[in-house]
Protein backbone atom coordinates (compact mmCIF):
# COMPACT_ATOMS: atom_id res chain seq x y z
CA UNK A 1 0.00 0.00 0.00
CA UNK A 2 1.11 3.31 -1.19
CA UNK A 3 -1.41 5.68 -0.17
CA UNK A 4 -0.19 7.83 2.71
CA UNK A 5 -2.88 8.31 5.26
CA UNK A 6 -2.85 10.82 7.97
CA UNK A 7 -2.91 8.12 10.45
CA UNK A 8 -2.49 5.14 10.31
CA UNK A 9 -2.54 2.23 12.87
CA UNK A 10 -0.99 -1.52 12.32
CA UNK A 11 -1.66 -4.29 14.45
CA UNK A 12 -2.16 -1.96 17.83
CA UNK A 13 -2.64 -4.32 20.76
CA UNK A 14 -2.89 -3.02 24.34
CA UNK A 15 -3.20 -5.23 27.18
CA UNK A 16 -3.88 -4.95 30.39
CA UNK A 17 -2.74 -7.48 32.99
CA UNK A 18 -3.91 -10.33 30.65
CA UNK A 19 -6.61 -8.72 29.40
CA UNK A 20 -7.10 -7.31 25.61
CA UNK A 21 -8.63 -4.00 25.53
CA UNK A 22 -7.24 -3.01 22.43
CA UNK A 23 -6.58 -6.36 19.76
CA UNK A 24 -4.87 -5.92 16.42
CA UNK A 25 -6.39 -2.71 15.74
CA UNK A 26 -5.88 -1.40 11.73
CA UNK A 27 -7.36 2.00 11.39
CA UNK A 28 -6.40 4.62 8.57
CA UNK A 29 -7.80 7.76 8.49
CA UNK A 30 -7.52 9.81 5.55
CA UNK A 31 -5.89 13.58 4.90
CA UNK A 32 -9.05 15.81 5.27
CA UNK A 33 -11.75 13.13 6.90
CA UNK A 34 -14.01 13.64 9.72
CA UNK A 35 -13.60 10.02 10.95
CA UNK A 36 -15.67 8.97 14.11
CA UNK A 37 -14.51 6.08 16.14
CA UNK A 38 -17.78 4.55 17.64
CA UNK A 39 -18.76 1.50 19.70
CA UNK A 40 -20.74 0.32 22.47
CA UNK A 41 -19.51 0.79 25.87
CA UNK A 42 -16.09 -1.03 26.99
CA UNK A 43 -14.99 -1.53 23.15
CA UNK A 44 -12.04 0.30 23.43
CA UNK A 45 -12.63 3.35 22.20
CA UNK A 46 -11.04 5.86 24.82
CA UNK A 47 -8.04 3.52 25.37
CA UNK A 48 -7.38 3.50 21.13
CA UNK A 49 -7.38 6.97 21.98
CA UNK A 50 -4.96 7.70 24.86
CA UNK A 51 -2.67 5.09 22.53
CA UNK A 52 -3.39 7.44 19.21
CA UNK A 53 -2.19 10.23 21.59
CA UNK A 54 0.57 8.42 23.54
CA UNK A 55 -1.03 8.63 26.60
CA UNK A 56 -0.81 5.13 27.11
CA UNK A 57 2.08 2.93 25.40
CA UNK A 58 1.34 0.33 22.87
CA UNK A 59 1.74 -3.51 23.80
CA UNK A 60 2.23 -4.16 19.95
CA UNK A 61 2.03 -2.84 16.74
CA UNK A 62 2.88 0.69 14.95
CA UNK A 63 1.38 3.86 14.82
CA UNK A 64 2.14 6.60 11.84
CA UNK A 65 1.68 9.83 11.30
CA UNK A 66 1.93 10.90 7.76
CA UNK A 67 3.87 7.69 6.83
CA UNK A 68 6.02 8.34 10.06
CA UNK A 69 6.34 6.23 12.79
CA UNK A 70 5.54 7.79 16.07
CA UNK A 71 4.97 4.85 18.15
CA UNK A 72 7.99 5.75 20.29
CA UNK A 73 7.18 9.32 20.46
CA UNK A 74 5.71 11.12 24.20
CA UNK A 75 2.71 12.43 24.17
CA UNK A 76 4.47 16.45 24.36
CA UNK A 77 6.45 15.53 21.15
CA UNK A 78 3.33 14.53 18.88
CA UNK A 79 1.44 17.82 19.83
CA UNK A 80 4.34 20.02 18.60
CA UNK A 81 3.82 17.90 14.82
CA UNK A 82 0.65 18.74 14.43
CA UNK A 83 -1.23 16.09 16.40
CA UNK A 84 -3.33 17.43 19.26
CA UNK A 85 -6.30 15.97 21.17
CA UNK A 86 -8.67 17.15 23.15
CA UNK A 87 -9.95 15.75 26.55
CA UNK A 88 -13.56 13.88 27.42
CA UNK A 89 -14.09 16.19 30.37
CA UNK A 90 -13.85 19.40 29.22
CA UNK A 91 -9.48 20.23 29.97
CA UNK A 92 -9.18 24.10 30.24
CA UNK A 93 -7.03 26.32 32.85
CA UNK A 94 -10.04 27.15 35.43
CA UNK A 95 -8.46 29.64 37.52
CA UNK A 96 -6.38 31.93 33.96
CA UNK A 97 -8.53 33.81 31.93
CA UNK A 98 -10.07 32.28 28.83
CA UNK A 99 -7.50 34.91 26.89
CA UNK A 100 -4.72 33.29 29.08
CA UNK A 101 -5.78 29.68 28.40
CA UNK A 102 -5.70 30.12 24.37
CA UNK A 103 -2.09 32.59 24.61
CA UNK A 104 -1.05 29.54 26.95
CA UNK A 105 -0.95 27.14 23.64
CA UNK A 106 0.62 30.11 21.73
CA UNK A 107 3.28 31.08 24.12
CA UNK A 108 5.63 27.90 23.22
CA UNK A 109 6.84 29.05 19.89
CA UNK A 110 7.99 32.01 21.13
CA UNK A 111 10.76 30.31 23.01
CA UNK A 112 10.32 32.04 26.30
CA UNK A 113 8.17 29.32 28.56
CA UNK A 114 11.76 28.55 30.65
CA UNK A 115 12.13 32.53 31.20
CA UNK A 116 11.38 33.17 34.56
CA UNK A 117 12.72 36.38 35.06
CA UNK A 118 10.79 38.05 32.14
CA UNK A 119 7.59 39.52 32.34
CA UNK A 120 4.50 38.34 31.54
CA UNK A 121 3.85 41.31 29.27
CA UNK A 122 6.08 39.74 27.09
CA UNK A 123 3.10 37.79 25.59
CA UNK A 124 1.20 40.51 25.08
CA UNK A 125 2.33 40.08 21.27
CA UNK A 126 0.19 37.03 21.26
CA UNK A 127 -3.37 38.57 22.44
CA UNK A 128 -4.18 39.76 19.20
CA UNK A 129 -3.59 36.01 17.92
CA UNK A 130 -5.78 35.14 20.83
CA UNK A 131 -8.33 37.15 20.64
CA UNK A 132 -8.73 36.24 17.10
CA UNK A 133 -8.91 32.48 17.67
CA UNK A 134 -11.77 33.27 20.46
CA UNK A 135 -13.74 35.36 17.82
CA UNK A 136 -13.19 32.68 15.73
CA UNK A 137 -15.57 29.77 18.32
CA UNK A 138 -18.16 32.88 19.58
CA UNK A 139 -16.20 33.45 23.05
CA UNK A 140 -14.54 37.33 22.17
CA UNK A 141 -16.78 38.24 24.68
CA UNK A 142 -15.31 35.83 26.79
CA UNK A 143 -11.81 36.87 26.75
CA UNK A 144 -11.33 38.21 29.97
CA UNK A 145 -13.17 35.69 32.20
CA UNK A 146 -11.77 33.09 34.90
CA UNK A 147 -12.91 29.45 32.97
CA UNK A 148 -14.59 28.35 35.78
CA UNK A 149 -16.53 30.70 35.65
CA UNK A 150 -17.75 29.75 31.96
CA UNK A 151 -20.94 27.36 31.07
CA UNK A 152 -19.61 24.24 30.50
CA UNK A 153 -20.53 23.95 26.80
CA UNK A 154 -18.63 27.39 26.30
CA UNK A 155 -15.68 25.56 28.15
CA UNK A 156 -15.76 23.01 25.19
CA UNK A 157 -15.66 25.68 22.88
CA UNK A 158 -12.35 26.97 24.55
CA UNK A 159 -11.15 24.17 24.44
CA UNK A 160 -11.39 23.85 20.47
CA UNK A 161 -9.92 27.15 20.32
CA UNK A 162 -6.85 26.33 22.84
CA UNK A 163 -6.54 23.48 19.80
CA UNK A 164 -6.45 25.31 17.22
CA UNK A 165 -3.82 27.72 18.66
CA UNK A 166 -1.60 24.93 17.88
CA UNK A 167 -2.68 25.18 14.21
CA UNK A 168 -2.94 21.20 14.33
CA UNK A 169 -3.11 19.33 11.23
CA UNK A 170 -4.24 16.54 12.64
CA UNK A 171 -7.85 16.79 15.47
CA UNK A 172 -8.22 14.19 17.89
CA UNK A 173 -11.63 14.71 19.44
CA UNK A 174 -12.37 13.11 22.66
CA UNK A 175 -16.25 13.01 22.67
CA UNK A 176 -16.82 16.69 21.86
CA UNK A 177 -20.09 16.58 23.07
CA UNK A 178 -20.52 14.49 25.86
CA UNK A 179 -22.60 16.04 29.05
CA UNK A 180 -24.19 18.87 26.73
CA UNK A 181 -27.64 19.54 26.12
CA UNK A 182 -29.16 19.70 22.65
CA UNK A 183 -28.42 23.40 22.10
CA UNK A 184 -24.68 23.44 22.60
CA UNK A 185 -24.63 20.05 20.68
CA UNK A 186 -25.86 21.41 17.79
CA UNK A 187 -23.02 24.75 18.41
CA UNK A 188 -20.47 22.34 18.57
CA UNK A 189 -21.07 20.19 15.84
CA UNK A 190 -20.95 23.46 13.30
CA UNK A 191 -17.46 24.51 15.36
CA UNK A 192 -16.15 21.39 14.36
CA UNK A 193 -17.54 21.41 11.15
CA UNK A 194 -16.17 24.64 10.35
CA UNK A 195 -12.73 24.07 12.26
CA UNK A 196 -12.16 20.78 9.87
CA UNK A 197 -12.01 22.41 6.90
CA UNK A 198 -8.33 22.07 5.59
CA UNK A 199 -7.91 19.69 8.62
CA UNK A 200 -8.35 15.96 9.26
CA UNK A 201 -10.43 15.02 12.65
CA UNK A 202 -10.61 11.97 14.08
CA UNK A 203 -13.12 11.87 17.02
CA UNK A 204 -14.72 9.44 19.20
CA UNK A 205 -18.65 9.97 19.84
CA UNK A 206 -21.64 8.47 21.31
CA UNK A 207 -24.39 10.35 19.87
CA UNK A 208 -24.67 8.64 16.63
CA UNK A 209 -26.84 11.71 15.24
CA UNK A 210 -23.31 13.90 15.68
CA UNK A 211 -21.54 11.52 13.74
CA UNK A 212 -24.28 10.65 10.98
CA UNK A 213 -23.92 14.86 10.70
CA UNK A 214 -20.39 15.32 10.85
CA UNK A 215 -18.65 11.97 9.54
CA UNK A 216 -17.09 11.22 6.30
CA UNK A 217 -16.17 7.79 7.95
CA UNK A 218 -16.81 5.74 10.46
CA UNK A 219 -15.15 2.61 12.46
CA UNK A 220 -16.60 0.68 14.56
CA UNK A 221 -15.12 -1.01 17.60
CA UNK A 222 -16.31 -3.80 19.35
CA UNK A 223 -14.52 -5.93 22.08
CA UNK A 224 -11.35 -3.84 21.59
CA UNK A 225 -11.35 -5.40 17.62
CA UNK A 226 -12.41 -3.21 14.55
CA UNK A 227 -16.22 -4.40 13.47
CA UNK A 228 -16.98 -2.43 10.45
CA UNK A 229 -15.55 0.61 8.61
CA UNK A 230 -17.43 2.60 6.04
CA UNK A 231 -19.60 5.77 5.69
CA UNK A 232 -22.38 6.11 7.77
CA UNK A 233 -25.17 4.33 5.83
CA UNK A 234 -23.08 1.21 5.18
CA UNK A 235 -22.06 0.57 8.84
CA UNK A 236 -25.59 2.04 10.13
CA UNK A 237 -27.09 -1.24 7.76
CA UNK A 238 -24.27 -3.69 8.25
CA UNK A 239 -26.13 -6.34 10.57
CA UNK A 240 -23.31 -7.18 12.74
CA UNK A 241 -23.00 -3.54 14.38
CA UNK A 242 -26.62 -3.15 14.78
CA UNK A 243 -26.67 -6.82 16.54
CA UNK A 244 -22.85 -5.39 18.90
CA UNK A 245 -24.79 -2.06 19.22
CA UNK A 246 -28.33 -2.60 19.50
CA UNK A 247 -28.58 -3.45 23.53
CA UNK A 248 -26.88 -0.58 24.48
CA UNK A 249 -27.88 2.07 22.07
CA UNK A 250 -31.17 1.09 23.05
CA UNK A 251 -30.48 1.35 26.57
CA UNK A 252 -28.57 5.03 26.05
CA UNK A 253 -31.91 6.79 23.93
CA UNK A 254 -34.01 5.33 26.75
CA UNK A 255 -31.66 6.96 28.97
CA UNK A 256 -31.95 10.08 27.11
CA UNK A 257 -28.26 10.65 25.93
CA UNK B 1 -0.19 56.49 23.88
CA UNK B 2 -0.89 54.33 21.00
CA UNK B 3 -0.58 51.19 22.39
CA UNK B 4 -3.14 52.01 25.17
CA UNK B 5 -6.31 51.32 22.33
CA UNK B 6 -5.45 47.74 21.64
CA UNK B 7 -5.84 47.24 26.11
CA UNK B 8 -8.46 44.87 27.32
CA UNK B 9 -10.40 45.94 30.69
CA UNK B 10 -8.27 42.89 31.83
CA UNK B 11 -5.44 44.26 30.80
CA UNK B 12 -6.19 47.46 32.39
CA UNK B 13 -7.33 46.01 35.61
CA UNK B 14 -4.31 44.30 35.27
CA UNK B 15 -2.33 47.76 35.12
CA UNK B 16 -4.22 49.24 37.76
CA UNK B 17 -3.81 45.96 39.96
CA UNK B 18 0.06 45.94 39.80
CA UNK B 19 -0.21 50.21 40.47
CA UNK B 20 -1.84 48.93 43.88
CA UNK B 21 0.50 46.08 44.29
CA UNK B 22 3.35 48.55 43.66
CA UNK B 23 1.65 50.91 46.45
CA UNK B 24 1.39 47.79 49.06
CA UNK B 25 4.87 46.92 48.74
CA UNK B 26 6.29 50.88 48.79
CA UNK B 27 4.52 50.42 52.36
CA UNK B 28 5.76 47.45 53.34
CA UNK B 29 9.23 48.49 52.66
CA UNK B 30 8.99 51.37 54.60
CA UNK B 31 7.96 49.18 57.50
CA UNK B 32 10.91 46.84 56.87
CA UNK B 33 13.17 49.41 56.87
CA UNK B 34 11.73 51.46 59.96
CA UNK B 35 11.44 48.07 61.98
CA UNK B 36 14.37 47.48 63.44
CA UNK B 37 13.93 50.78 66.04
CA UNK B 38 10.89 49.26 66.87
CA UNK B 39 11.40 45.61 67.34
CA UNK B 40 14.15 43.46 68.38
CA UNK B 41 16.12 43.37 64.94
CA UNK B 42 17.75 39.59 65.28
CA UNK B 43 13.95 38.35 66.19
CA UNK B 44 13.36 40.34 62.97
CA UNK B 45 15.77 38.65 61.21
CA UNK B 46 14.66 35.06 62.27
CA UNK B 47 10.82 35.31 60.85
CA UNK B 48 12.44 37.23 57.39
CA UNK B 49 14.90 33.72 56.93
CA UNK B 50 11.88 31.78 57.91
CA UNK B 51 9.77 34.31 55.96
CA UNK B 52 12.39 33.34 52.79
CA UNK B 53 12.15 29.83 53.55
CA UNK B 54 8.45 29.74 53.39
CA UNK B 55 7.85 31.71 50.45
CA UNK B 56 10.61 29.59 48.55
CA UNK B 57 8.26 26.24 49.59
CA UNK B 58 5.12 28.28 48.58
CA UNK B 59 6.21 28.89 45.14
CA UNK B 60 6.92 25.17 45.18
CA UNK B 61 3.22 23.89 46.51
CA UNK B 62 1.45 26.92 46.03
CA UNK B 63 2.52 27.52 41.87
CA UNK B 64 3.53 24.71 40.75
CA UNK B 65 0.99 22.41 43.21
CA UNK B 66 4.32 19.81 44.57
CA UNK B 67 3.89 19.44 47.66
CA UNK B 68 8.07 19.36 49.30
CA UNK B 69 8.02 16.99 52.51
CA UNK B 70 12.08 17.26 52.04
CA UNK B 71 12.66 21.21 52.19
CA UNK B 72 14.48 21.22 55.18
CA UNK B 73 17.78 19.11 54.07
CA UNK B 74 17.99 22.54 51.60
CA UNK B 75 17.59 24.98 54.46
CA UNK B 76 20.39 22.80 56.13
CA UNK B 77 22.78 22.78 53.03
CA UNK B 78 22.93 25.98 52.69
CA UNK B 79 23.64 26.67 56.42
CA UNK B 80 26.22 23.96 56.75
CA UNK B 81 28.12 25.13 53.45
CA UNK B 82 27.91 28.58 54.18
CA UNK B 83 28.50 28.02 57.85
CA UNK B 84 31.38 25.48 57.07
CA UNK B 85 33.10 27.77 54.60
CA UNK B 86 33.06 31.18 56.42
CA UNK B 87 34.46 29.02 60.01
CA UNK B 88 37.10 27.24 57.44
CA UNK B 89 38.32 30.29 55.62
CA UNK B 90 38.22 33.72 57.69
CA UNK B 91 39.11 35.52 54.13
CA UNK B 92 35.97 34.76 52.72
CA UNK B 93 33.43 37.49 52.87
CA UNK B 94 29.93 36.44 53.99
CA UNK B 95 27.99 37.01 50.56
CA UNK B 96 30.67 34.64 48.89
CA UNK B 97 29.38 32.20 51.70
CA UNK B 98 25.69 32.59 51.11
CA UNK B 99 26.37 32.49 47.67
CA UNK B 100 28.35 29.17 47.79
CA UNK B 101 25.79 27.51 49.84
CA UNK B 102 22.75 28.95 47.99
CA UNK B 103 24.56 26.97 45.17
CA UNK B 104 24.76 23.63 46.72
CA UNK B 105 21.18 24.07 47.65
CA UNK B 106 20.63 24.51 43.61
CA UNK B 107 23.03 21.22 42.64
CA UNK B 108 21.32 19.07 45.92
CA UNK B 109 17.38 20.39 44.51
CA UNK B 110 18.72 19.17 40.91
CA UNK B 111 19.48 15.83 42.26
CA UNK B 112 16.07 15.77 44.31
CA UNK B 113 14.08 17.06 41.85
CA UNK B 114 15.36 14.83 38.87
CA UNK B 115 14.21 11.62 41.39
CA UNK B 116 11.18 13.26 42.92
CA UNK B 117 8.89 14.81 39.93
CA UNK B 118 8.42 11.34 38.61
CA UNK B 119 6.18 10.40 40.87
CA UNK B 120 2.81 12.53 41.75
CA UNK B 121 0.93 13.60 44.96
CA UNK B 122 2.04 11.57 48.12
CA UNK B 123 4.43 9.27 46.14
CA UNK B 124 6.05 12.79 45.73
CA UNK B 125 5.90 13.90 49.33
CA UNK B 126 7.28 10.49 50.33
CA UNK B 127 10.17 10.54 48.15
CA UNK B 128 11.54 13.90 49.06
CA UNK B 129 11.37 13.02 52.55
CA UNK B 130 13.18 10.03 52.01
CA UNK B 131 15.88 11.95 50.47
CA UNK B 132 15.75 14.41 53.26
CA UNK B 133 15.99 11.94 55.49
CA UNK B 134 19.59 10.66 53.82
CA UNK B 135 20.44 13.75 54.09
CA UNK B 136 20.11 14.10 57.63
CA UNK B 137 21.79 11.19 58.51
CA UNK B 138 24.81 12.68 55.91
CA UNK B 139 24.79 15.43 57.95
CA UNK B 140 25.27 13.80 60.73
CA UNK B 141 28.37 11.55 59.71
CA UNK B 142 29.94 14.15 57.82
CA UNK B 143 32.94 15.65 59.10
CA UNK B 144 32.12 19.29 58.33
CA UNK B 145 29.02 19.68 60.11
CA UNK B 146 30.20 19.20 63.66
CA UNK B 147 28.11 16.12 63.85
CA UNK B 148 25.61 16.41 67.16
CA UNK B 149 27.30 19.76 68.30
CA UNK B 150 26.57 21.40 64.89
CA UNK B 151 28.39 24.32 63.68
CA UNK B 152 29.38 27.21 66.62
CA UNK B 153 31.08 30.62 66.37
CA UNK B 154 30.43 30.93 62.80
CA UNK B 155 32.11 34.42 62.19
CA UNK B 156 29.59 37.29 60.16
CA UNK B 157 32.77 38.69 58.69
CA UNK B 158 32.36 41.69 57.21
CA UNK B 159 29.85 42.36 53.68
CA UNK B 160 31.90 42.82 50.45
CA UNK B 161 34.66 43.45 53.07
CA UNK B 162 33.29 46.64 53.71
CA UNK B 163 30.80 46.88 56.48
CA UNK B 164 31.22 44.91 59.26
CA UNK B 165 27.93 42.53 60.16
CA UNK B 166 28.94 42.48 64.08
CA UNK B 167 26.58 45.24 64.36
CA UNK B 168 22.39 43.82 64.58
CA UNK B 169 21.57 46.96 62.75
CA UNK B 170 24.06 46.32 59.56
CA UNK B 171 22.77 42.66 59.80
CA UNK B 172 19.22 43.84 59.73
CA UNK B 173 19.10 45.62 56.73
CA UNK B 174 21.53 42.65 54.97
CA UNK B 175 18.94 40.46 55.51
CA UNK B 176 16.27 42.44 54.67
CA UNK B 177 17.94 43.13 51.26
CA UNK B 178 18.74 39.15 50.71
CA UNK B 179 14.80 38.57 51.52
CA UNK B 180 13.72 41.81 49.05
CA UNK B 181 15.87 40.38 46.33
CA UNK B 182 14.69 36.48 46.86
CA UNK B 183 11.20 37.64 47.57
CA UNK B 184 11.57 39.53 43.99
CA UNK B 185 12.80 36.68 42.29
CA UNK B 186 9.48 34.58 43.42
CA UNK B 187 7.24 37.29 42.15
CA UNK B 188 8.83 37.66 38.86
CA UNK B 189 8.57 33.91 38.46
CA UNK B 190 5.00 33.46 39.55
CA UNK B 191 4.15 36.51 36.65
CA UNK B 192 6.34 35.44 33.97
CA UNK B 193 6.26 33.43 30.71
CA UNK B 194 7.61 30.36 32.58
CA UNK B 195 4.71 31.31 36.03
CA UNK B 196 1.93 30.86 32.60
CA UNK B 197 2.75 27.58 31.90
CA UNK B 198 3.68 26.41 35.19
CA UNK B 199 -0.23 27.60 36.27
CA UNK B 200 -1.37 25.84 33.21
CA UNK B 201 0.60 22.80 34.86
CA UNK B 202 -0.92 23.22 37.82
CA UNK B 203 -4.68 23.76 36.97
CA UNK B 204 -4.28 20.66 34.21
CA UNK B 205 -1.40 18.39 33.33
CA UNK B 206 -2.56 16.34 30.84
CA UNK B 207 -3.93 19.72 28.73
CA UNK B 208 -0.65 21.28 29.45
CA UNK B 209 1.13 18.03 28.18
CA UNK B 210 -0.83 18.34 24.45
CA UNK B 211 -0.08 21.82 24.33
CA UNK B 212 2.91 20.59 23.38
CA UNK B 213 4.74 21.46 26.90
CA UNK B 214 7.50 18.92 28.68
CA UNK B 215 6.19 19.00 32.00
CA UNK B 216 8.59 17.16 34.13
CA UNK B 217 11.32 20.58 32.72
CA UNK B 218 9.12 22.68 33.92
CA UNK B 219 8.52 20.91 37.34
CA UNK B 220 12.25 20.41 37.66
CA UNK B 221 12.83 24.40 37.26
CA UNK B 222 10.33 25.14 40.09
CA UNK B 223 11.93 22.32 42.63
CA UNK B 224 15.45 23.94 41.94
CA UNK B 225 14.58 27.44 42.31
CA UNK B 226 12.49 26.67 45.41
CA UNK B 227 15.55 24.46 46.77
CA UNK B 228 18.32 27.43 46.02
CA UNK B 229 16.12 30.10 47.57
CA UNK B 230 15.36 27.43 50.26
CA UNK B 231 19.29 27.26 50.18
CA UNK B 232 19.60 31.06 50.57
CA UNK B 233 17.62 31.41 53.45
CA UNK B 234 19.78 28.87 55.39
CA UNK B 235 22.60 30.41 54.38
CA UNK B 236 21.72 34.34 55.55
CA UNK B 237 20.29 32.46 58.70
CA UNK B 238 23.65 30.55 59.47
CA UNK B 239 25.45 34.03 59.46
CA UNK B 240 22.49 35.51 61.17
CA UNK B 241 22.81 33.36 64.15
CA UNK B 242 26.36 31.97 63.74
CA UNK B 243 25.15 29.04 63.91
CA UNK B 244 24.36 25.74 61.46
CA UNK B 245 22.87 22.97 63.45
CA UNK B 246 20.98 19.62 63.17
CA UNK B 247 17.34 21.36 63.90
CA UNK B 248 17.33 22.78 60.50
CA UNK B 249 17.84 19.32 59.01
CA UNK B 250 15.40 17.55 60.98
CA UNK B 251 12.12 16.56 59.36
CA UNK B 252 9.96 19.26 61.91
CA UNK B 253 11.47 21.53 59.70
CA UNK B 254 10.18 20.43 56.93
CA UNK B 255 6.75 19.98 58.42
CA UNK B 256 7.02 23.64 59.83
CA UNK B 257 7.35 25.67 56.67
CA UNK B 258 4.50 23.75 55.20
CA UNK B 259 2.69 25.20 58.70
CA UNK B 260 3.64 28.44 58.16
CA UNK B 261 2.98 28.48 54.71
CA UNK B 262 -0.74 26.79 54.94
CA UNK B 263 -1.11 28.78 57.88
CA UNK B 264 -0.60 32.11 55.73
CA UNK B 265 -2.10 30.75 52.89
CA UNK B 266 -0.66 28.78 50.12
CA UNK B 267 -0.39 30.25 46.44
CA UNK B 268 -0.31 33.71 47.71
CA UNK B 269 2.33 35.98 47.58
CA UNK B 270 2.38 36.96 51.71
CA UNK B 271 0.66 34.41 52.75
CA UNK B 272 4.38 32.59 53.50
CA UNK B 273 5.65 35.91 55.29
CA UNK B 274 2.03 36.01 57.62
CA UNK B 275 2.82 32.36 58.67
CA UNK B 276 6.10 32.65 58.84
CA UNK B 277 6.30 36.15 61.18
CA UNK B 278 3.14 34.02 63.15
CA UNK B 279 4.52 30.76 63.81
CA UNK B 280 8.17 31.92 64.72
CA UNK B 281 6.31 34.79 66.98
CA UNK B 282 4.56 32.37 68.85
CA UNK B 283 7.51 29.59 69.16
CA UNK B 284 9.28 32.76 70.84
CA UNK B 285 6.34 34.20 73.51
CA UNK B 286 5.59 30.52 73.99
CA UNK B 287 9.30 30.32 75.05
CA UNK B 288 9.05 32.46 77.25
CA UNK B 289 5.82 31.39 78.77
CA UNK B 290 5.30 28.95 81.39
CA UNK B 291 3.40 27.12 78.53
CA UNK B 292 7.50 26.59 76.98
CA UNK B 293 7.06 22.57 76.63
CA UNK B 294 3.52 22.62 74.85
CA UNK B 295 5.28 24.39 71.88
CA UNK B 296 4.40 21.56 69.79
CA UNK B 297 0.82 20.63 70.55
CA UNK B 298 -0.31 24.25 70.56
CA UNK B 299 0.81 24.59 67.18
CA UNK B 300 -0.24 21.70 66.17
CA UNK B 301 -3.85 22.95 67.42
CA UNK B 302 -3.47 25.94 64.98
CA UNK B 303 -2.82 24.03 62.43
CA UNK B 304 -6.01 21.93 62.97
CA UNK B 305 -7.76 24.72 63.26
CA UNK B 306 -6.60 26.28 60.04
CA UNK B 307 -7.13 23.14 58.36
CA UNK B 308 -10.55 22.82 59.45
CA UNK B 309 -11.97 26.26 59.22
CA UNK B 310 -10.22 28.59 57.01
CA UNK B 311 -8.27 26.51 54.38
CA UNK B 312 -7.08 28.99 52.42
CA UNK B 313 -5.32 30.74 55.13
CA UNK B 314 -4.88 33.85 56.61
CA UNK B 315 -4.11 35.94 53.55
CA UNK B 316 -6.40 33.71 51.42
CA UNK B 317 -9.11 34.46 53.50
CA UNK B 318 -8.88 38.53 53.62
CA UNK B 319 -7.80 38.32 49.71
CA UNK B 320 -11.39 36.79 49.53
CA UNK B 321 -12.92 39.61 52.30
CA UNK B 322 -11.36 41.90 49.88
CA UNK B 323 -12.62 40.93 46.70
CA UNK B 324 -15.52 40.18 47.84
CA UNK B 325 -16.47 44.12 48.92
CA UNK B 326 -14.15 45.67 46.53
CA UNK B 327 -15.33 44.15 43.23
Amino acid sequence: MTQEFALETRGLTKEFRGFTAVDDVNLQVQEGHIHALIGPNGAGKTTVFNLLTKFLPPTRGEILYRGKAITGMKANEIARMGLVRSFQISAVFGHMTALENVRVALQRPMGTSFHFWKSERSLEPLNERAVALLDEVGLSDYADVLTVEMPYGRKRALEVATTLAMEPTLMLLDEPTQGMGAEDVDRIVELIRRVAKGRTVLMVEHNLSVVSRLCDRITVLARGSVLAEGDYESVSSDPRVKEAYMGSEVAEEEAGA
Amino acid sequence: MATTQTLTPAMERARRASQRRNLFYLALLAVGLVAPFLAYPVFLMKVLCFALFACAFNLLLGYAGLLSFGHAAFLATGGYVTGFLLSSYPALTPEMGILTGTAAAVALGAVFGVLAIRRQGIYFAMVTLALAQLMFFVFIQAPFTGGEDGLHGVPRGELFGLFDLDSNLAMYYFVFAVFLIGFAIIQRAVHSPYGQVLKAIRENEPRAVSLGYNVDAYKLLAFVLSAGLAGLAGSTKTVVFQLASLTDAHWHMSGEVILMTLLGGVGTLFGPLVGAGLVVSLQHMLAQSPLGNWVSPILGLIFVICVLSFRSGIVGEALKIVRKNFK
